[in-house]
């Protein structure tokens, strides 16, 4: 069709009028020369007309050659595939609600990976943000890099030559007293720079300027000043103060002191991944840096057409000058840090956000998609035997002089509209799909805020129904439209038996089914084996349902002392233990699993000294996980006590320099746990030594699929806290643990309340279960599985019905075969013998297939499985059972029919 | 009795009317098809009109307005330089079909 169609389409009437003219010419002159011949002009004129014909037909045919055929033409083929629909409502109806179902499934899980995976992070130009990490090889314990530590962040800001800006930030928590009833909430400390890194301007207010990271001095040796002012996220802004703009300006009492509101950071604001609800400045106080206190995340912002390579490179000459710049303090050496062997490894920050969830999204992703071909092979199926119902109609179609081409459009026509409706559904389920995969998916997942259905899910949506469409609709389009036509004419009406390749390609869609649904069920198997091996692990705590937690912050003006701070602490876990029902309550630094990473500053990472035989101090290099457990802290939690005991309250108060320790840490170090009682540590040269007097089981601090590490236990008062020699002081952040089969039930959660205060009413007490905070550990293993678990089921139940669909179909054609088979003395067991094999055949072969596919396939989602691998024999020995027995039913069914075929009534409906 | 033009044969016949005559109006197109085919052909108008549109379509054959030999505005039609590369495409096609039909009418016997 050239463009010269689509003109004259629109000068339509002028070419009308040309026509006309020519026309009027023709008629003109047909009758001179009939004049000419000597005719009357009346005769001439008479035989003029009629050698002329019909002027409306020659307009009309004129008209024809005017018109866009193809869109004609197309428009007929809608009509009559709108015909052909309402024909067969059943039909449409499974065929449109498959679709529906699966473009559903699989836009909702596009929506979702597109906002996380595949936009820019909401940010003004993303792609300059990278995250500011270091690696450092040569310290083991580090599982996920080194973070930076405040004289870094200096040395880094001041010096590069490649950042625009950069910044550091640290969550953390705090206690705000004056609205409403106490509450715990997320804070997060920012640097000066780091807004500007982000560059997000604020939805009320002002940013923080210099001024606000001055801040008040601080007893030593913390290098954080005393901030004043405070910035809100727009959830705590809403939810506490209704959006009020008259906010900014008032003052706000977080952790007992006063901070005045400067301002609102908007709705999709986040730093980096962490949601918050107070945003506060770090003020440093530079005279006490260290070269330690790897405590904080770092975010830079590349000069334009600075590469991270570059930026690497620069960060990496800045290493030696951190080094030379600061010092650990008098006696120390940097030498260590050399040892630890650290580099740059800065990356895209979006990378950083999304790499928990990227393998899940596309796992799910393709399984999803696994689904939607089997569904297309379905509905292909469908359409075929649908296809071989219409062959006499098609063939009459044919015979009256449509073309093959024209044949194949129409079927085409009506798939792809087909195709539409499902598409047009599924979008609309996608909208509510989002909702549900958002209700169901980890709590966790970063970006949750920016996941919409937008312009181009909706554009995926209908290109996923298009393209699926002409696949399901081009086979049989093809098959029915072969150049044979005209001979089925002549044996329409009887049941032949139908040709093999018309078996061979159903018999093909079968197999693939069957190889789909094996490998997504081996998947989902790979799943619940990958939950199974986590059920058998001992993450370090016993009946997690039966722990609630009250995790809360005491701030100075709950006590400058730390004995005093430390009585409170022990008062509270008293009145605790005292609630009916509970068998008992202790507190610590934290319970594992929280969420706070070992930057919190809840709990520590450090090095540890130990004493040799000789009485001599040898430094041991790695870093150890520093936690702080009171009296009962293990009993409570049923962390198990391998070798000697807890600390008692007395060593507490006493300031008795005693520690308990992991079992990874007792073997390392002594060889056994017995061994390490009676040894002694301390992490700084200036400390006192400490006694080991237990050794408790290993504890998954970070998640079941996380290596348990080695793990100091010091008292929640002692010196260990403070760098000062003599000074000790009492951890501020603490977690209380009560064991009582009443936890989440109303009563108990208000008991719990009162007993926290009675000791200090203004300590926030909102409860959750250790359970719950296992779960969320777990969120991502457990979406996966349902997910993956979904998809299987899903092609489990498609696939049998494929299977069962096509035996049905092949018995439903061999009736009359069947029939003289009986007639001739078959049995009705061995007829449906004869029906199962096929199902049986099919499924094998499908089996076969789907194994190899899987044990490729299976191995991107090695990362997602924890204790099996992705060959897990056992999930490769049980599917194909599963598959096969599904199979076996499903064709029993039909064949069973088969069987029960009366010969005679076989022979005589033909 | 005159036959009804075959199928796609209208548009060469067309072609090589323009082309050894020169522009032509559709009245003495079609007359002098009519003579060339000594009355074998029956053309139709309605066959004819819609066929010069196509043609013209495709740009083989321009059309403009001018004065006919008894002096009325007709419309002409000409060869384009496309027009003329199809009617060699055009004339091979035929003959290829000619000499197809030829072998299977002279071998009946050997099919």
């Amino acid at each position: 069709m050239s463009w010269r169609w689509i003109v004259d389409v629109f000068r339509r009437r002028r070419l009308d009028a040309d026509l006309d003219s020519q026309l009027a010419y023709h008629l003109d002159a047909l009758e001179a020369e009939g004049r000419a011949r000597g005719m009357s002009p009346a005769d001439a004129r008479a035989a003029a007309r009629r050698d002329m014909g019909g002027l409306t037909q020659i307009k009309d045919a004129y008209r024809d050659q005017l018109r866009l055929p193809a869109v004609e033409t197309i428009w007929q083929d809608v009509r009559y595939a709108v015909r052909a629909m309402r024909r067969s409502v059943t039909f449409t109806v499974v065929v449109v609600s498959t679709l529906a179902i699966g473009i559903g499934a699989n836009t909702t899980v596009f929506a979702v990976l597109d906002s996380v995976l595949l936009q820019p992070l909401a940010y003004p130009t993303a792609d300059e943000l990278v995250a500011l990490k270091l690696s450092a090889p040569g310290a083991p314990g580090l599982a996920d890099g080194l973070r930076l530590s405040p004289s870094m962040y200096r040395t880094f800001a001041d010096r590069n030559r490649v950042f625009q800006s950069l910044g550091v930030w640290v969550a953390t928590r705090g206690t705000v007293t004056d609205v409403g009833e106490p509450e715990e909430v997320r804070a997060i400390g920012v640097s000066d720079g780091l807004l500007r890194t982000f560059n997000v301007p604020p939805a009320a207010g002002r940013w923080f300027v210099t001024g606000d990271h001055l801040g008040a001095r601080r007893p030593p040796p913390t290098p954080l000043r005393q901030y004043t002012t405070v910035m809100l996220s727009y959830g705590y802004w809403q939810r506490r103060f209704a959006g009020q703009l008259s906010v900014v300006g008032r003052t706000l009492m977080v952790d007992g002191l006063p901070k005045t509101i400067v301002g609102v950071m908007p709705k999709e604001f986040r730093v980096v991944d962490a949601d918050t609800e107070l945003i506060f400045p770090l003020a440093f106080d530079d005279s006490r840096f260290t070269l330690a206190g790897f405590n904080y995340q770092g975010v830079a912002r590349l000069r334009p057409g600075v590469t991270i390579a570059q930026a690497n490179a620069d960060v990496a000459s800045l290493i030696p000058v951190w080094m030379r710049s600061w010092s650990d303090g008098p006696g120390t050496t940097s030498r260590i840090y050399e040892t630890w062997n650290i580099r740059p490894d800065l990356r895209p920050l979006k990378g950083e956000v999304i790499a928990g969830v990227t393998d899940v999204l596309w796992v799910v992703m393709a399984t999803i998609g696994l689904v939607m071909l089997i569904a297309c092979a379905n509905i292909t199926n469908l359409l075929l035997v649908r296809a071989e119902v219409r062959q006499k109609e098609l063939a009459v179609r044919a015979a009256l002089g449509a073309g093959r081409a024209r044949i194949i459009r129409g079927l085409l026509v009506e798939s792809v509209l087909l195709g539409l409706l499902g598409g047009a559904l599924g979008a609309a389920l996608a909208y509510a799909g989002v909702r549900v995969l958002l209700a169901i998916g980890p709590a966790n997942l970063p970006r949750l805020n920016e996941i919409s259905v937008d312009a181009r899910t909706v554009g995926f949506a209908a290109m996923l129904s298009l393209v699926s469409s002409v696949m399901f609709g081009l086979i049989p389009a093809w098959k029915y439209t072969a150049p044979r036509i005209a001979a089925t004419l002549g044996t329409l009406g009887r049941t032949t038996s139908v040709s093999r390749q018309r078996h061979r390609v159903r018999s093909a869609l079968v197999v693939v089914q069957v190889a789909i649904a094996l490998v997504l069920l081996v998947s989902a198997g790979l799943m619940i084996r990958t939950f199974q091996s986590i059920r058998h692990v001992d993450p370090g705590f016993t009946e997690a349902e039966h722990l609630q937690l009250l995790r809360m912050f005491f701030s100075q003006t709950a006590g400058t002392d730390p004995e005093r701070v430390t009585r409170m602490q022990n008062a509270i876990q008293d009145q605790l233990a005292s609630i009916p029902g509970v068998s008992s309550a202790a507190f610590g630094s934290a319970m594992p699993m929280e969420g706070f990473g070992p930057n919190l500053g809840v709990v520590n990472f450090g090095r540890i000294y130990t004493q040799d035989q000789q009485g001599l101090t040898a430094d041991n290099g790695p870093v150890r996980l520093f936690k702080y457990a009171s009296p009962g802290f293990f009993r409570t939690a049923g962390t198990r006590v391998i070798s000697g005991r807890e600390i008692a309250w007395t060593e507490v108060y006493d300031l008795r320099p005693v520690v308990v320790v992991s079992e990874n840490l007792a073997r390392e170090l002594w060889g056994t746990p017995s061994a390490a009682v009676g040894k002694y540590i301390r992490h700084l040269p200036d400390m006192p030594w400490h006694e080991v007097i237990g050794v408790v089981q290993d504890v998954r601090e970070n998640g079941v699929y996380e290596h348990t590490p080695a793990t100091v236990y010091w008292p929640t008062m002692s010196a260990s806290l403070n760098a000062r020699p003599g000074q000790p002081n009492a951890i501020r952040g603490v977690t209380f643990v009560v064991r009582s089969e009443r936890t989440n039930t109303p009563a108990f959660l208000n008991q719990l309340r009162q007993a926290v205060w009675s000791v200090n009413p203004s300590l926030p007490a909102s409860p959750r279960t250790m359970r719950e905070v296992y779960d969320r550990s777990l969120a991502r293993t457990s979406f996966t599985l349902v997910m993956l678990a979904i998809a299987a089921s899903m092609a489990l139940f498609l696939g049998v019905v494929g299977i069962y669909g096509v035996i049905s179909y092949v018995v439903s054609q061999r009736t009359r075969e069947i029939g003289i088979r009986a007639t001739l003395g078959a049995q009705q067991r061995e007829l449906q013998r004869m029906f199962v094999r096929h199902g049986l055949v099919l499924a094998a072969v499908g089996v076969a297939i789907g194994l190899g596919a899987a044990a490729g396939l299976t191995r991107l989602m090695s990362t997602l499985l924890y204790g099996i691998t992705p060959l897990d024999p056992m999930t490769y020995a049980v599917v194909p059972v599963i598959l096969v027995i599904a199979t076996l039913l499903a064709s029993c069914l039909p064949a069973r029919r088969a069987a029960s075929v009366d010969p005679i009534e076989a022979l005589r409906s033909e | 009795m005159p036959k009804e033009v075959l199928q796609g044969t209208l548009d060469l016949m067309v072609l090589r009317t323009l082309d050894v005559m020169g522009p032509q109006h559709g009245f003495g197109l079609a007359k002098r098809i009519l003579q060339v085919s000594q009355g074998l052909l029956d053309l139709n108008q309605g066959t004819l009109y819609p066929a010069l549109l196509r043609l013209e379509q495709r740009r083989w054959i321009k059309s403009r307005w001018g004065v006919s030999e008894n002096n009325r505005k007709a419309k002409f039609f000409e060869l384009t330089a496309r027009g003329r590369k199809q009617i060699d495409e055009e004339t091979r096609n035929w003959e290829t079909t000619v000499a197809l039909m030829a072998k299977f009418l002279a071998k009946t016997g050997d099919l």
